[in-house]
């Protein structure tokens, strides 16, 4: 009997042809001890979730192929598996949780039935023994009264009830392999510490071994006992995590590990330029009236002050639902505000009617979240970035000259400009985006989570352009992030918000070390990986 | 900074060099279809030059012939050529397709547009919409021509109307769900004219469903039309079209078949040519169907 719960060797999993590169993942050893947390951490591309999959045996059909080596689940080799034994060891001997719970659970059954459904495949016991089992089970992850819980929908869960339904699926017979494939990157910070909790907690009780997938050195130091570090289909390093993440041996982990921004800023000098831009009470509400005037009416955000000044940058941050990004559309004026003044200078832009506001509009400008969709896929990228200069008048080699120069500025090529968006990479369409807003000349760059999708190493990038076109063009830069690593490296100033309402606002470095209010002190005690130290010369 | 410079190179897809070889090579049966649609449009266009007469001019001595050499399908019950009828047939089923096809989609967009970028227009002109929906369309159509009068202009609005609320749905769902996508609201932050707005952003996402959409109008329109000649109440008597050579033939089924039997199989085949068409057009352009890889790496 081998304690042994997982040993991948030598995995080799070919691409399609015409891929970037000839194999996903290439003579890929990992093994994985009962009761024990393996981490692979890699950026996207790097082959992290192929493997995974590949030992559920959940590759796409046709497209991706294993062709060497042998996957070990408990001395069993699942590649050579039928059918019937994987779906037969699917959920008994090894099972998943996804990072989307929002998609991962059906949406028309209870949660309770979609843990008995698991129960109902894979044992003979009946409904009153299943029941039971899977009450305890969701006792196990600690949901609050697992009765009514039991028959809820998932869309009456919140993001975190539903991971842990997800994890009282999957754990529910007892496998000996848990695979979490990035569990927590869709949560907030504060559920993601409850869940990276219950995982530990449920392992350890259990003696699952669990393979973590995750991008996140963060998390890495909060949860694992070993590391194993991936890039472009490759393993580059490996060992007890400690030992990786205090003495990286591979540049590239070693470049990862220094790519993850601290959680102990430095104080800076308050910026004394003048005020760009400046909030007054603003409010927005949102299904207030309704025909009958009884609609649940959501107060996104409330009585929000705020002031940035030219050459700052004012990080708003909070969790989701805090209203931070709905400030931000005000601002831009992408939603109407219910009442209070935006004013730039000293035009109060509220509320000016699309007609009066356009003039103004070219002085706020906004970088979006999602670098795939703040792009029009059907027009170049020169169109895109040209699009604002021409609307207001600039002739079209003009605005184009110009679009070369931004090009540069941006770190792309001038050429990029008759590429279409497909065909960059999401820091690269990142910097596009930031080219597009620079364009129009603005006082106020608006950066909504514009990181948040990006891998480590390339966020550190984009965060250096904004900081860099900041100082260049003396922006005030307003910076909305969950994240509040990002938020310590770039912010001079520091707002936290919480179900709309700003909780404590101040210099960067006095929030971050001596915060005042205790939704503050939540967010960063759940931080994961405050007890580190990233960000120290490494 | 390196990562970023070095831009990919540019992915080699055959699709976008020679789309219609690529699109027939995958697609063999569309292959065919087209070929079969494009014969009966150079028919319809050809028309006079096709060894054809007049398809309205009676012959009362020579009624009823077998094909021949001078009446390729044989004549009908008034001595008219069939072959012509047919022939000339075809332009009144295509026009109307088109025309239906056309007046629709124009149509339809134009109304989804104003009505979701009109807010208190949007409840009103959709339950309209619903209201059209819920009454059959050809029963619709029977009662617009009874109303107006046969002319081919009554019988292609009578057939556009019902088909206008579906247009109407699937144009107003492409674009409330457009208008949300990041790089609309860049557009309007970097002060883009709303009918710029549409036309650039919006309305391209509309174009790949319409197109399907409108291969499966004119396959419909086609049978709305020949079921109104058939019926009476469509293409005025004197004319050919498919469904009143149908209609008169009925008749005499028993002893000449094919005078009903040649139109039919004249608008069963474009039909299904039409529509087949149109099904690869949807697997084509519709991304969720035509790339199912990617992604999971």
């Amino acid at each position: 009997m081998t304690d042994l719960a997982l040993d991948v060797r030598g995995l080799t999993v070919r691409l399609p042809a015409g891929a970037d590169r000839a194999h996903a993942v290439e003579e890929v050893s990992i093994q994985v001890r009962r009761g024990e947390i393996v981490c692979i951490v890699g950026e996207s591309g790097s082959g992290k979730s192929v493997t995974a999959f590949t030992v559920m045996g959940l590759l796409p059909k046709g497209d991706l192929v294993p062709t060497a080596g042998e996957v070990l689940l408990e001395g069993e080799d699942v590649l050579k598996a039928a059918p019937a034994r994987l779906r037969e060891l699917r959920g008994t001997r090894m099972a998943m949780i996804f990072q989307e719970p929002m998609t991962a659970l059906n949406p028309v059954v209870t949660v309770g039935d979609q843990i008995d459904e698991v129960l109902r495949i894979h044992t003979s016991l009946g409904p009153a023994e299943r029941r039971a089992k899977a009450l305890d089970i969701m006792g196990a992850i600690r949901l609050p009264d697992p009765e009514r819980i039991y028959a809820s929908y998932p869309h009456q869960l919140s993001g975190g009830q539903r991971q842990r339904i997800m994890i009282a699926a999957a754990m529910v017979l007892d496998p000996h392999l848990l695979i979490a494939d990035e569990p927590t990157t869709a949560l907030d910070v504060t559920t993601q510490a409850q869940i990276l909790a219950l995982i530990r907690d449920l392992q350890a009780r259990r003696g699952t071994g669990v393979l973590f997938i995750t991008h996140d050195f963060g998390v890495v130091a909060e949860i694992a006992d070993r590391v194993v570090v991936m890039q472009r289909g490759r393993v580059v390093e490996e060992g007890p995590a400690e030992e990786v993440l205090r003495r990286p041996r591979h540049d590239y982990t070693r470049m990862l590990i220094g790519a993850v921004p601290g959680l102990d800023p430095e104080p800076r000098e308050p910026v004394a330029g003048p005020v760009a831009l400046e909030t007054q009470a603003l409010d927005k509400t949102y299904g207030a009236g309704g025909l009958f005037g009884r609609g649940r009416v959501v107060r996104a955000a409330t009585d929000v002050h705020l002031q940035v000044r030219r050459g700052e940058t004012l990080g708003i941050v909070g969790e989701s639902g805090s209203g931070k990004t709905t400030v931000a559309r005000c601002i831009a004026r992408l939603v109407d505000p219910t009442s209070g003044a935006i004013r730039l200078g000293d035009v109060d832009i509220a509320r000016l009617p699309e007609r009066r506001l356009r003039p103004h509009r070219r002085r706020v400008q906004i970088v979006f979240q999602d670098p795939y969709r703040s792009l029009n896929p059907r027009r170049t990228v020169g169109a895109s970035v040209i699009e604002g200069p021409m609307n207001f008048g600039l002739a079209r080699d003009a605005a184009l000259a110009r679009a070369r120069q931004l090009m540069e500025l941006v770190g792309l090529s001038p050429d990029a400009l008759e590429r279409y968006p497909h065909q960059f990479s999401g820091g690269q369409r990142q910097r596009i985006a930031i080219a597009r807003a620079l364009a129009m000349e603005p006082e106020i760059l608006i950066a909504d989570e514009a990181v948040s999708a990006l891998d480590v190493s390339v966020q550190a990038q984009v965060l250096d352009l904004l900081d860099d076109v900041k100082r260049r063009f003396d922006l005030a830069l307003l910076f909305i992030t969950h994240d509040l690593r990002v938020a310590a490296q770039i912010c001079d100033r520091i707002m936290v918000m919480e179900r709309g309402l700003v909780v404590e606002a101040g210099p960067t470095h006095r929030v971050f070390t001596a915060p005042e209010h205790p939704y503050t002190r939540a967010l960063l005690a759940a931080a994961p990986g405050r007890g580190f130290g990233f960000g120290r010369a490494a | 900074m390196a990562r970023a410079q070095t831009l990919p190179e540019e992915p080699v897809r055959a699709a976008r060099r020679a789309p219609v070889l690529a699109f027939v090579r995958r697609y063999p049966v569309a292959g065919l279809a087209a070929l079969i649609l494009g014969l009966i449009v150079l028919a319809a266009l050809l028309a006079p030059v096709l060894w054809t007469v007049d398809p309205k001019a009676l012959a009362p001595t020579q009624r009823m012939r077998m094909p021949s050499a001078a009446h390729w399908f044989g004549t009908d019950q008034f001595g008219r050529d069939v072959w012509s009828r047919v022939v000339y047939g075809a332009q009144v089923s295509l026009i109307v397709a088109l025309a239906v096809a056309t007046i629709s989609v124009i149509a339809g967009t134009l109304i989804a547009v104003v009505s979701t970028y009109i807010r208190w227009l949007d409840g009103l002109v959709m339950r309209i919409m619903d209201g059209l929906m819920a009454i059959p369309g050809i029963l619709l159509a029977i009662a617009l021509v009874s109303l107006s009068g046969a002319s081919r202009l009554t019988v292609i609005m009578a057939i556009t109307i019902p088909e206008i609320p579906r247009v109407v749905r699937l144009v107003r769902s492409v674009v409330l769900s457009v208008r949300e996508e990041p790089y609309v609201e860049a557009a309007i932050s970097v002060g883009t004219p709303l009918p710029q707005l549409l036309w650039r952003h919006v309305l391209p996402n509309c174009v790949p469903p319409l197109i399907v959409q409108a291969t499966y109008i004119a396959a419909s329109a086609m049978l709305t039309e020949a079921i109104l000649s058939f019926l009476g109440a469509g293409t005025p008597p004197e004319f050919p079209s498919w469904g009143n050579m149908m209609a008169e033939g009925r008749t005499f089924f028993p002893i000449a078949p094919r005078i009903v039997l040649i139109p039919g199989v004249a608008l069963a085949l474009t039909i299904l040519a039409v529509n087949v068409l149109g099904d690869a057009l949807r697997d084509r352009l519709d991304p969720k169907l035509a790339k199912r890889t990617g992604g999971l790496r």
